[in-house]
């Protein structure tokens, strides 16, 4: 992991603190299940082993750029400035929320850092990353859009629909692919052509004769300058890139389905609960991004032990004191609920 | 001041007006500003005009996005029926992004489309679909059944900051009505009167106000007064001008396009059963499709759909009946 022009010491510290930054929330997100049963309610879904690919690429971001992902969304809007706070209580379903309790997990928004929302419906955010490159372009803002969706959303219409669209109009858009390899419960070789046929789904790319790259996504700074290419692409007016991000996700698609009273709690990963794959997961867990920043970071003493410990330990506080004010914020007003139905 | 124009050209005059009146609105859609001629694209130039790709799915979830970033897109999706290929943009992510954010954005777009081509289009190109979209939380619904409505829903519509399913009947396109010049706006959520009687009320939308009233010229020979109310937008439902009108007449015949149980018609029954107190006089009769799809040739076609015959066997057998007191 070379050093990558444009990196300053202070940007690759930032850099690792938001990967840890996500890591700390996400396990947190898990815990609670353990920890407060029955305070999380329905799906939530969580980007650990994501941190790398998310980072990398936000930390390309200028100004006013857009990040707008599937409802897998919780680290991006760490990234992009959102009180972890209002994260959690909405997640916990409370009056403090991001959304006031009215989304949850799978819709958090945030336009007020760039974040303006999400679907809980495969590949249709996509759709709409794309609509707001067309803001973009329309208003001529020069911003760029960051689309991010997984493997499985490529199999949907709403995917494809969007890279000719996005295509035939030039719109400022990078289409992010993170191949997880499961598309919730399904491995990628049972579903996707490309990778039945030994190419990258980057390939895809290929049927709007636009960029199409696959990276590590595991190293973030490889993503990042692979990303920085395409967000130049998108912003010189010459229109979007899909990259395919590779890693595998270190949770299960999502918690138990269960119908109550039953408590629900993370399942392990499908590689090893459905597929009895030990030996994919556990070089998976090898491979986490997070450690193996780290590592690269102290090697260049771009990192002292002490500063990793201070950034782990402060990102420790931070989502200490985010479960605690989710915990101690109130539920929302029943009659609350007719709200927000029409502007 | 007022010019006589075609139901066609008033909803293309009212996206003409919206747009030199707000640069944040576009318009796109299939077949549209394909070469450098078109009118809509000469006047506000390709950024804000485009032809886009056949891609119902892409068109809609694309208006949704640039909804909630600040453009006011309208969609040109030509039937209603195409609107299905993308029901998911419609009805789960269109009406449901700002209630799911708390209030923190709003979804401000127009899906335009025609519907009820009842002129050999046959079996997926001329039925209503609009039952299913009514009663969506977050979605509104316009059917203009005259030019000046076609004209003052649209601008309205374009000026809503909710999403907008705006139907215009295609069997209507080419009738002249008056319709005000500059700025004109229907309120949604307000019925009109379309012709006052005080014998039975007729509810109708669409191209089913023109039978409608037709129905009426009938009646009238035979000293028959039918009023007939149109509510204009389906969500919101002006219930308040129906009952008010219901509690006039004591009777009441809805006339709808769509087979009886996918229909609005059905929906109004309902509002008015639950709200009647003692206004019905009589049973409510529906006349709608029968539970068929389109046939494509004429026969089969006029047999299916309601026509002015039909409502008048209608009125009459309500004006037949007595309900026993409550």
């Amino acid at each position: 992991m070379a050093k990558k022009k444009g990196l300053t010491a202070d940007r690759l510290i930032w850099m690792y603190t938001q990967m840890v930054r996500i890591r700390e929330f996400e396990s947190r997100v898990k815990r609670t299940f353990v920890e407060h049963p029955g305070v999380i309610r329905g799906h939530t879904h969580l980007g650990d082993g994501a941190e790398a690919t998310i980072v990398g690429a936000l930390a390309t971001r200028q100004d006013d750029d857009l990040a707008m992902p599937s409802y897998r969304c919780h680290g991006y809007p760490l990234v992009l400035g959102t009180p972890p706070r209002k994260m959690m209580a909405e997640i916990y379903g409370r009056k403090d929320g991001l959304c006031g309790g009215f989304g949850g997990s799978m819709h958090l928004a945030d336009p007020e850092h760039h974040f303006p929302g999400t679907s809980g419906i495969i590949g249709q955010a996509i759709t709409h990353a794309t609509g707001a490159a067309l803001t973009a372009q329309v208003k001529d803002t020069g911003q760029v859009i960051y689309c991010f969706f997984g493997d499985g959303a490529t199999k949907q219409g709403a995917f494809f629909e969007s890279l000719n669209l996005g295509a035939v109009w030039k719109l400022p858009i990078v289409y992010i692919l993170e191949n997880n390899y499961y598309q919730a419960y399904t491995h990628v070789s049972l579903e996707d052509a490309n990778y039945i046929a030994g190419d990258p789904l980057s390939k895809k790319a290929q049927a709007f004769s636009i960029p199409g790259v696959t990276v590590d996504g595991t190293d973030p700074l490889k993503v990042y300058a692979t990303v920085q290419k395409a967000v130049e692409r998108a912003r010189s007016e010459k229109g979007p890139s899909l990259i395919e991000a590779k890693f595998h996700r270190l949770s299960a698609h999502g918690n138990a389905i269960t119908v109550p009273p039953v408590p629900t709690q993370f399942p392990e990963h499908e590689a090893v609960e459905v597929y009895g794959k030990k030996a994919e997961f556990a070089a998976a867990i090898k491979n986490d991004p997070i450690p193996k920043f780290r590592a690269s970071l102290l090697r260049k003493r771009i990192l002292t032990k002490e500063d990793a410990q201070r950034i782990e330990e402060k990102a420790r506080a931070e989502m200490e004191d985010a479960v605690q004010f989710a915990l101690a914020s109130p539920l929302p007003a029943e009659a609350e609920a007719v709200k927000h139905v029409y502007a | 001041m007022a010019r006589e124009m075609m139901y066609g050209e008033a909803i293309a005059a009212a996206i003409a007006e919206e747009m030199e009146r707000d640069s944040n609105v576009v318009f796109y859609g299939q077949n549209l500003a394909m070469t450098e001629r078109d009118p809509f694209l000469r006047r506000f130039g390709k950024k804000r005009v485009r032809i886009a790709p056949i891609s119902e799915t892409a068109e809609m979830g694309v208006a949704v996005g640039a909804a909630i970033t600040g453009l006011r897109p309208i969609v040109e999706l030509w039937m209603s029926e195409f609107m299905l290929v993308a029901f998911d943009e419609l009805i789960n992510e269109a009406p449901r992004l700002r209630y799911m954010s708390g209030g923190q954005v709003k979804v401000p777009l127009v899906f335009k489309a025609g519907y009820g081509f009842a002129a050999g289009w046959a079996g997926q190109h001329s039925n209503c679909v609009y039952h299913a979209m009514m009663g969506i939380p977050g979605l509104k619904i316009a059917l203009p059944s005259t030019a000046a409505d076609a004209k003052g829903l649209m601008a309205a519509a374009i000026r809503d900051d909710n999403p907008v399913v705006y139907l215009h009947h295609y069997m209507l396109t080419l009738d002249k009505g008056p319709v005000p010049e500059g700025e004109h706006l229907v309120p949604f959520g307000v019925a009109d009167v379309k012709r006052e009687g005080s014998d039975v009320t007729i509810v109708a939308t669409g191209w089913m106000v023109k039978k409608s009233l037709a129905a009426a010229e009938l009646l009238a020979k035979e000293g028959i007064s039918a009023e007939v109310v149109d509510p204009r937008t389906l969500t919101p439902l002006d219930v308040g001008t129906i009952l008010k009108s219901v509690k006039k007449t004591g009777r009441l015949v809805l006339v709808d396009q769509g087979t009886r149980h996918a229909s609005a018609a059905a929906i109004i029954a309902a509002e008015i059963a639950e709200h009647r107190g003692n206004a019905l006089k009589a049973p409510v009769k529906m006349v709608t499709a029968l539970d068929t799809s389109i046939p494509f040739s004429e026969p089969l076609e006029n047999y299916v759909l309601p026509n002015e015959e039909k409502i008048v066997a209608a009125v009459k057998s309500v004006l037949a009946q007595q309900l026993a007191a409550v």
